[in-house]
């Protein structure tokens, strides 16, 4: 199976019942097998007009209690960002895959990236936060497409899907389960007012047309979701409020794989260059180079690191100019070396193995 | 019932400022809204930013105020996602024909089963009055202070053009015929584009000589002209006034249509 067709079906087992997209490469496989797979189970495919129109309407389909997705890539991505930030001001649980090319601008359409990392992160104007998702094989796009939906429906965040082209375009066998695991959005409580956070800082999703009248505004609110856009205290608590209802969950969203904790030297991994890093352990398997590999990789769950108490360097292959190995570096005294590898050419077990003799 | 029990009462007064028309009109669409019998859990209101878009606020239904110029799009994702709901959208001229003018053509080519009303009061008023796509020529506003150069769009004729199912034309003065405009176009499956111009004492009147909001009020009632009539000068060969407004049902058809209630 390709990994765009196994993130759409992770998305339609997960129970996905609308998509809104409009054509871009590398992710348009996504949005053709929705449209041939979701009229069938009930569910409703729309080609937009455009990338501002496909989240629009996602984030309209997901009021009204549908899991929702749409999939771009880099230039959509662009197009999408002031809607992003709506869903985050608007606590509206949706999914965005992004399968990365070659930026900036039209940049290299078929070719792989993974330089979109920061701009999911920081993308829309004003401070909130995300969660986003880095599949490096085709199994991975199929679970963590599905997971995506848990997460935006239990945080109501917009949840992103950062694959690249290369796991975007790879075909591999795949294990489909049974089902998979859900987690139903909170309701909100009767007379509980719409935007009154519970203890988790989550608020219950009052879903259209369920009788609860609910005024939902981009503008800052409080929590009856009315306006309140010059009351510096009610924004200051919503803005800080949208952070930390993500951020103070961060070790317990947190998804990643470890290999050899006693190692020195320690690749950091997601996405596509990750597969290059397994090669090399496969290739030295006396347990002396160790692997921290994120499925998630925002909130940023720093105590990872900490996994590797003998570290000397952690190495990070990238298909960008470092933009995670920063991120990396503002939480470790270890040295972070930077493998930047881009222009659509994944890293090869050889360069990685090069790289580390430089630190031998 | 009547629209006052529609009406968000803790959220007024509202923002408008003294002599708005916009007011107006969320009055004849909440007063279609009760003829329809429209009920208020299955109703949702959708705005994108301006003046317009405040509209939803002050209604007792859900609704969903969102981003600049795409309403449309958000109120397509509600209705495809949920058909049994009524969803209205209110927009306004920069909202609709600037930043919002391909969302607005799509909606209408797709033909979505959706009431949208447009207050146009020709300037951006939230924004303290700058030049917009139905600014007529040669008047006056903060981004034309020579007057506009620009030819201005007419929003109907666009969503004709586009393939509305209904389209209609009224003002600020014309209170019943709009209420039944807007009556028809909820009642009309596929899209429904209600034009109702406004008065903007504030930021439009006061640079073209409509200081007082009845002065722009007169001037809709004397250069309004029924459809009908023009239709009749057209065919009889007389010349139409160049400052004509034409007003009326100017577009019923039966396109094929999305997202129509089961």
């Amino acid at each position: 199976m390709q990994g765009n067709v196994a993130c759409a079906e992770g998305a339609l087992a997960a129970g996905c019942s609308f998509f809104a997209g409009y054509p871009i490469t590398p992710s348009t496989e996504i949005a053709e097998h929705m449209a041939a797979r979701l009229p069938k189970k009930g569910g409703v495919f729309i080609q937009m007009e455009d990338e501002l129109a496909s989240i629009a309407a996602v984030i309209g389909a997901a009021w009204t209690g549908a899991r929702a997705m749409t999939a771009t890539s880099g230039p959509g991505f662009s197009l999408m960002m002031e809607n992003i930030g709506f869903a985050a001001m608007t606590e509206t649980p949706c999914v965005i895959v992004n399968i990365q090319r070659g930026g900036p601008s039209t940049g290299q359409p078929t070719m792989s990236a993974q330089a979109d990392m920061m701009q999911c992160r920081f993308g829309s104007h004003g401070d909130y936060s995300i969660i986003a998702l880095s599949p490096a094989s085709v199994q991975e796009m199929y679970e963590l497409s599905a997971e995506a939906f848990n997460l935006a429906d239990r945080f109501r965040v917009p949840v992103f899907l950062m694959a690249d082209e290369i796991i975007g375009h790879l075909r591999e066998r795949i294990e489909i389960p049974d089902s998979v695991q859900k987690t139903e959005r909170k309701p909100l409580p009767p007379g509980e007012l719409p935007f009154h956070p519970g203890d988790d800082l989550v608020p219950g999703f009052p879903r259209f047309g369920t009788g609860h009248g609910v005024h939902v505004t981009g503008l800052t609110h409080d929590e009856r979701g009315y306006p309140c856009a010059t009351n510096p205290k009610v924004h200051e608590e919503l803005v800080r409020r949208l952070v930390e209802k993500v951020e103070s969950k961060r070790h317990e969203i947190a998804d990643y794989r470890v290999t050899n904790p006693d190692a020195e030297l320690v690749f950091v991994t997601y996405g596509s260059p990750a597969r290059s890093v397994e090669q090399v352990l496969h290739d030295n398997p006396e347990k002396t180079i160790g692997h921290l590999r994120f499925r998630i990789v925002w909130p940023f769950p720093e105590n990872a690191l900490r996994e590797f108490p003998n570290a000397r360097a952690f190495l990070v292959p990238e298909q960008n100019l470092g933009q995670m190995a920063r991120e990396i570096e503002r939480h470790t005294s270890v040295p972070v070396i930077r493998l930047p590898r881009f222009g659509g050419a994944l890293h090869t077990p050889e360069e990685l193995v090069s790289a580390l003799e430089g630190l031998a | 019932m009547t629209y006052t029990d529609w009406l968000r009462a803790d959220r007024l007064p509202h923002i408008y400022c003294a002599g708005c028309g916009n007011g107006t009109v969320i009055n004849c669409t909440l007063n279609a809204v009760v003829q329809a019998g429209l009920k208020k859990e299955e109703t949702v209101f959708v705005s994108g930013i301006g003046c317009s878009s405040r509209a939803p606020g002050y209604i007792v239904t859900d609704s969903l105020h969102t981003t600049h110029g795409r309403a449309l799009a958000f109120a397509t994702g509600i209705k495809m996602a949920n058909p049994a709901l009524s969803v209205v959208v209110f927009t306004g001229d920069g909202d609709l024909a600037a930043i919002g003018g391909n969302h607005f053509i799509h909606a209408c080519r797709r033909n979505i089963d959706l009431t949208v009303i447009c207050m146009n009061n020709m300037i951006y008023g939230m924004t303290g009055g700058q030049g917009s796509p139905t600014t007529p020529r040669m008047a006056l506003s903060t981004t034309t202070p020579y007057g506009s150069a620009e030819p201005a769009f007419d929003l109907c004729e666009l969503a004709i053009a586009a393939g509305a199912n209904y389209v209609s034309r009224w003002t600020s003065y014309h209170v019943k015929e709009l209420t039944r405009a807007i009556l028809a176009g909820l009642r009309t499956p596929g899209l429904s584009f209600i034009e109702a111009m406004v008065q903007c004492p504030t930021n439009f009147g006061r640079r073209n000589r409509y200081r007082q909001p009845l002065d722009q009020v007169e001037y809709f009632k004397a250069h309004g002209m029924l459809v009908e009539k023009v239709r009749r000068m057209q065919e009889e060969g007389r010349e139409i006034p160049p400052d004509t407004i034409v007003l009326g049902e100017l577009a019923r058809r039966n396109r094929p249509a999305m997202g129509v209630k089961p």
